[in-house]
């Protein structure tokens, strides 16, 4: 763009600075914030600027979803780059971490470097790949995690894999530290959770369904934690779904850990009934789990015990999903519709306004080390503005990811992102 | 008679007392035909019944083969292989061809759980599910409620102990859901490792013992107990798995005098149950296999001929 942009008469909730206020944001021609608050609402509008009038609008910093899985290379009929930027646009998320589940896997410079120049060209949003933490994903060598960072990798990670060996672990999270290198693991026991397809418990019984216990995600979030502890590296659980998991984190914590957590969407949306007669949409990994859990996840979410939410979209095509259930693939996208989920939260009093647009946005930046999650004068102008009632309903036809896998299909939701801007470029406008 | 309202039959779950009690008033008079000398009618005459087995199981293919040709409907059985990489894929491109064949109804056998339940979204006709991975197998249940009744004279109150493997059994899945809707009293009798989670709240008694678990028992039904589950792996031995839970002489005397002896085959004797029991007074395990091909009739009388053709023409490409 070439002039500048000013929203005004828009609520600003910036969690950065504990800021809710309504007031002006102004942004550069060069796509950075010159002021935002209510004391930019009386600043002269610049010579040649836009005027957008917000009234009724909140503006939050633009979304930071730590957890996208895209099929770039390797499974581009599933999702490109530029068709996650695209749905993570509509959804209001400005910057995303790439899971390094590809083919082949992100292990290697070349590969970050392949990403970040791909969706410099194609992406609309900000994309920032996140490196396997070991060779091919298999659990048995660390990458060159110090060469891995400077290339841009924000995080070292396993994916979808687990990591069973606790030498390899401890060796890479030592080595890791010397880099202020991330760590992010989903805690899922291999023995365990075998040939568990869902919540273990009377309904997957009913069902003939394996279950997974939530022991299965506990003990080896408590052994990362514990090495976390000994090590003194940053560690993250990338996606925890039981209450148990959220107490070994306060615990952690309390002893020193550099520990942080997330949980998708989905396990603070929907619980385990909602597989009703196998339905694979809602197939996830940890599965979905009680209901009675996801209102504690909730109230952890709400005090900060678990940091951020994320999207865990994983698009998934008919053929890993039109199957029976214990057949068919784990995962769900989401990048379009986390926020409007979230809202349900605030609609419902459980999670106030300003600690949901930390998790989604201000957290996150923080815990991966990015320049976004802020409003403050001086940042990049990814911008999300929302209209926290705007009524929509989540239809198949008007999902732009290339996947069509969602478990919110037929939802209504009140309030979605009506515009995102990105370095105040606006790529999505309802 | 009141007609059997449903279009499927993929579990007992969804059955009223009154859907089970019609199906099993039905097979006792298809009883009466296959006990005739001459046991072929044309009550589906016209009508093509596509057995589609994905897991081999030659005694209930066998038996809805002849519950199918005695109905004088047009019989072809489909096994496929369990081997390819992706099931599911087989599964429903070949439930796309077959419908393509227009079938009126497709027996369907699969390994994994909710594959009936997914192929009945896919085709245009009736779906009966013959046994889907750990989930269900109704005609096995219906074929031991009509055991017990004809036995017994009525389900209501009657005592059934089901012994064994109830964590990966269907047959006990379908058995606590049809007892429970018929008003009797159910018991599992099983170590805990072959237990399901959660089975206090399936509507049963749990027990631990046989001779606890027998006490008063009208009815012991045995399960299989897979090979590859019986060494170390969820018991520790054959030899320690009959001590405890095997069915002898010795531990039937828990049971009422007159307590049947049931088994939904194969058996493995000298596991779950030893020889003597197998064929001894009170057992009914042959009983069992002719109710099967009574029940199956019924199921496929009962869902072919509730059905107008327009109901199943509004299924087509869906």
């Amino acid at each position: 763009m070439n002039t500048s942009l000013v929203l005004k008469n828009v609520r600003i909730i910036d969690p950065s600075r504990n800021l809710d206020e309504t007031g002006s944001i102004v942004i550069g021609a060069d796509g950075v914030i010159l002021a935002a608050g209510a004391g930019a609402q009386n600043q002269g509008v610049p010579d040649g600027a836009s005027v957008r009038d917000c009234a009724g609008l909140v503006a939050t910093p633009g979304l930071v979803d730590a957890r996208v899985f895209v099929g770039e290379p390797g499974a581009e009929h599933r999702e490109t780059l530029e068709s996650a930027s695209r749905a993570a646009a509509s959804g209001g998320v400005t910057s995303f971490i790439m899971m390094p589940d590809t083919d082949p896997v992100l292990d290697d410079i070349a590969l970050i470097e392949f990403v970040k120049k791909t969706a410099r060209d194609k992406a609309l949003v900000n994309v920032h790949p996140a490196a396997a933490l070991t060779r091919g994903l298999k659990g048995e060598e660390m990458t060159e995690i110090g060469m891995l960072t400077r290339a841009g990798a924000v995080a070292f990670t396993q994916g979808r894999h687990g990591l069973a060996d606790t030498q390899v672990l401890r060796r890479a999270m030592t080595y890791a530290r010397e880099f202020d290198a991330v760590i992010a693991l989903e805690a899922r026991d291999p023995y365990l959770a075998v040939n568990g397809v869902m919540n273990e418990g009377l309904f997957a019984s009913w069902l003939g369904l394996s279950g997974a216990p939530r022991e299965a995600e506990l003990i080896p979030l408590e052994r990362d934690l514990r090495i976390a502890t000994l090590t003194g590296a940053k560690y993250h659980a990338a996606k925890i779904s039981v209450p148990e998991s959220a107490d070994a984190m306060r615990l952690a914590r309390s002893r020193g850990a550099k520990a942080t957590s997330a949980i998708s969407i989905n396990h603070l949306s929907l619980n385990e009934n909602d597989i009703g007669e196998y339905r694979t949409f809602f197939k996830l990994s940890p599965p979905l789990r009680t209901e009675d859990d996801r209102q504690a996840m909730v109230d952890a979410l709400a005090d900060g015990t678990i940091d951020i939410i994320v999207s865990s979209h994983d698009p998934q095509d008919v053929d890993t999903k039109r199957l029976p259930f214990a057949d068919a693939a784990d995962g769900a996208i989401g990048l379009e519709t986390m926020l409007s989920a979230a809202l349900r939260l605030h609609h419902a009093d459980r999670v106030p306004l300003m600690r949901l647009i930390d998790a989604l946005s201000t957290r996150p930046a923080q815990i991966f080390g990015l320049d976004a999650g802020t409003l403050k004068p001086g940042a990049k102008a990814d911008i999300t503005l929302i209209d926290l009632d705007e009524p929509w309903l989540v239809s198949k036809e008007t999902i732009l990811s290339r996947s069509k896998n969602t478990p919110f299909e037929d939802a209504r939701f009140s309030g979605r992102a009506v515009a995102t801007y990105v370095a105040g470029r606006l790529v999505h406008s309802l | 008679m009141v007609s059997f309202p449903h279009r499927h039959l993929l579990g007992i779950k969804g059955l009223t007392e009154q859907d089970i009690t019609i199906l099993l008033d039905k097979a006792d008079e298809a009883v009466k035909i296959s006990r005739q000398r001459e046991k072929k009618t044309s009550t589906l005459r016209g009508l093509t019944q596509i057995n589609l087995f994905f897991e081999a199981s030659t005694r209930t293919q066998s038996s809805f083969e002849l519950a199918g040709k005695r109905l004088g409907a047009d019989v072809m059985n489909m096994s496929v292989g369990n081997s390819s990489v992706k099931k599911g894929e087989t599964l429903i491109d070949t439930a796309m061809t077959l419908n393509a064949m227009r079938p009126d109804v497709l027996v369907v056998r699969h390994s994994s759980a909710g594959a009936a339940a997914l192929l009945a979204q896919k085709v245009a006709c009736a779906v009966v599910n013959a046994g889907d991975g750990q989930h269900e197998h109704p005609t096995q249940a219906l074929l031991d409620a009509l055991t017990i009744r004809r036995a017994k004279g009525k389900l209501a109150r009657i005592i059934v102990a089901i012994c064994g493997d109830v964590l990966h059994s269907r047959v006990a899945r379908s058995n606590i859901l049809l007892l429970n809707a018929m008003g009797a009293r159910v018991r599992v009798v099983a170590p805990s490792t072959l237990l399901p989670s959660g089975i206090a709240q399936m509507g049963v008694e749990v027990f631990h013992s046989m001779e606890e678990g027998l006490k008063g028992a009208d009815v012991v039904m045995m399960l299989r107990l897979q090979r590859e589950r019986m060494s170390g792996s969820f018991v520790p031995s054959v030899r320690e798995y009959f001590h405890f839970y095997g069915l002898d002489a010795e531990k039937l005397k828990a049971a009422k005098e007159d307590a049947l002896v049931m088994h939904p085959g194969p058996m493995n004797r000298g596991v779950e149950i030893s020889s003597e029991v197998a064929d001894g007074p009170q057992s009914v395990i042959e009983s069992q296999v002719e109710m099967g091909v009574a029940v199956r009739m019924a199921v496929m009388e009962a869902l072919l001929l509730s059905h107008n053709s327009d109901a199943r023409a509004e299924g087509w490409g869906a």
